[in-house]
């Protein structure tokens, strides 16, 4: 790999041991990937994924102490995943203790090692920070050194960025040095679709589902959509966005894929069209029976898997404002439908910091308290990554989290009849 | 015995079991709970891999395409390396992804005293060869034979 001469400088000692090993992994990160050079970070602002203060998790929290004892900084402020644990989710007693006095005892220690490193502000924890109100919102073409899957697909394909799916700790490296290495969704040639999806369905595709089957078929590949821009239109407008938001980490979770273009819609695939399909691209038909096929084949893995559900999540990844509006009108809707004055299920909508204070500015947050539902800006993945949970019957709408508990996956249409008492599945 | 030649991405020698799996390795779900929780034989925790769950990883020469999901995959690599709770060597297929390499690398440079085989691109071959229990043995350049 080419440096040039202050990266060499850094990678022979000359600026001390700690961040010569920080240049190291960078160079042997990019090496993997024949990476000829490191290009400087663009953005303003970093997005790192460990917000969790996990006991078991002490080697991380030693390499940030190595980092911080060394006086390197990150040369960007940053934001960060959401926080784990959150007094307004429902928890029982042993649940409480697991969680304070077993796993997330390092939260407190490892915040205080964050706001040293570069933290924006106390609030910015989310996987969402690309929404207005977070404010970590990149500009078409820059380059990140982002980590969190569903944050770095959303800013590669939405917003334009250019990102590779870095891993933990790197993220932060990348911004210590201000370089990444240059390969993968740097380059124009990483960006091109080796598959073209054909979306035949004939209704709106569930988001969460439809990007499950794509990352599940096309792996860490760049897919091409073609045929959904029908049913989500040919504008980046919110609805879209929050569509392609939930679209994409599942993409990413169910998959590896890190960027993926909508014909008509995405501004790469509006810039460039079908130029961007590489030669000798695989395809992909998504019919109907596709989408039920990938959701029938989804293990359910709850002791009893006809079990009542006992919590319910929606939020992962976090809400937008709209979403918020959404639900709200959907859920007073059915409700009254049903008769009902309050959901049946405990159920905790997840949403930024942020968002959640402009929500609770809106008419409609006393609207969805009413309706039973509780508001939180925890991540449901970190509630939920514990034996305990395992045990309990979980029920949610996003695809992440069926991924990585024990939590079952239900579309948004299906979790509203559950929560409102129209059906007990 | 078969021969494959791969790409080293961090090296070392070393003989382990084979565990198998065809579909990608999902690093977070499968290490997250038998690292928070103790298990000694850190049993592969992604329910959707019906090949890998519950099958024990720590000490094995793990054979994957290559690594999916989260982008916490690789600092998860790096801890399981860190607590000694890691595969005897990883084997890819499939030329590596970011993810993988990062918890490579850290591990690598960051971690004293650990050794963890890592090569790639053995190609689709390899990956239809390998079964579940067979011997694997990782020798310097990239070369590893499976008996």
């Amino acid at each position: 790999m080419f440096l040039n001469e202050e990266q060499q400088a850094i990678l022979n000692g000359e600026k001390g041991e700690t961040l010569a090993k920080v240049m190291k992994t960078l160079v042997m990160y990019g090496e993997a990937f024949n990476a000829e050079k490191l290009v400087p970070i663009t953005s303003k602002y970093n997005h790192l994924v460990t917000s969790f203060g996990l006991k078991v998790m002490s080697p991380v929290y030693d390499l940030m102490q190595q980092l911080l004892d060394a006086g390197v900084a990150s040369g960007q402020k940053f934001s960060v995943d959401p926080r784990p644990i959150d007094k307004n989710v429902p928890a029982n007693f042993l649940q409480n203790l697991v969680f304070n006095k077993f796993m997330y005892t390092k939260q407190d220690f490892y915040e205080e090692q964050l706001e040293k490193l570069g933290l924006m502000d106390e609030d910015a924890f989310s996987c969402t920070c690309y929404m207005d109100e977070v404010g970590n919102k990149p500009q078409k073409g820059d380059v990140l050194s982002w980590a969190e899957s569903s944050a770095v697909v959303y800013a590669n394909s939405v917003l334009g960025a250019r990102c590779n799916r870095n891993s933990g700790i790197i993220d932060i490296m990348g911004s210590i040095v201000g370089y990444v290495p240059y390969f993968g969704l740097l380059t124009d040639e990483g960006r091109k679709a080796t598959w073209v999806i054909k979306v035949q369905t004939t209704k709106k595709p569930e988001a969460q589902l439809l990007g499950s089957a794509i990352g599940m078929k096309v792996m860490e590949d760049v897919p091409y959509v073609l045929g959904l821009d029908k049913w989500i239109g040919s504008e980046l407008n919110d609805a879209a966005c929050a569509y392609l938001k939930d679209f994409g980490a599942a993409t990413a979770s169910n998959g590896a894929v890190g960027l993926y273009h909508i014909a008509n819609l995405t501004p790469e695939a509006v810039e460039l069209g079908e130029s961007l399909i590489a030669e000798g691209a695989k395809e992909y038909i998504i019919d109907d029976a596709e989408l039920e096929r990938v959701k029938n084949n989804y293990p359910v893995i709850w002791k009893n898997p006809d079990a009542a559900p006992k919590l319910c999540f929606v939020g992962c990844p976090h809400l937008s404002l709209e979403q918020l509006k959404d639900w709200t009108v959907k859920i007073e809707e059915k409700l009254a439908a049903n008769s009902k004055k309050k959901v049946c299920i405990p159920t905790v909508f997840t949403a930024a910091p942020a968002v959640l204070k402009a929500f609770n500015e809106t008419e409609y947050a006393a609207r969805l308290k009413e309706s039973g539902i509780i508001t939180s800006y925890i991540c449901p993945l970190m509630y939920m990554n514990n034996p305990l949970c395992k045990k309990m019957p979980v029920i949610t709408s996003s695809n992440k989290l069926r991924t990585y508990t024990s939590a079952k996956y239900h579309t948004d249409a299906e979790i509203l009849e559950i929560i409102t008492g129209g059906s007990d599945k | 015995m078969k021969q494959f030649q791969g790409r080293v991405i961090t090296p070392g020698e070393v003989t382990a079991q084979a565990v198998v799996t065809t579909e990608g390795f999902n690093t977070l779900a499968s290490f997250q709970m038998a690292l928070q929780f103790g298990d000694k034989d850190v049993k592969c925790g992604d329910q959707s891999n019906r090949q890998l769950y519950g099958k024990p990883l720590i000490g094995k020469a793990l054979c994957l395409p290559q690594t999916i999901g989260s982008t916490t995959g690789g600092l998860v690599l790096y801890c399981a390396c860190a607590m000694k709770k890691n595969p005897a060597c990883m084997l890819f297929a499939n030329p590596i992804d970011s993810l993988a390499a990062a918890g490579a690398v850290l591990a690598d440079v960051w971690v004293d005293g650990v050794t963890m085989p890592v090569i790639d691109s053995l190609g689709d071959e390899f990956l239809n060869y390998v079964k579940d229990g067979m011997t694997i043995t990782v020798k310097d350049g990239g070369v590893v034979e499976v008996d």
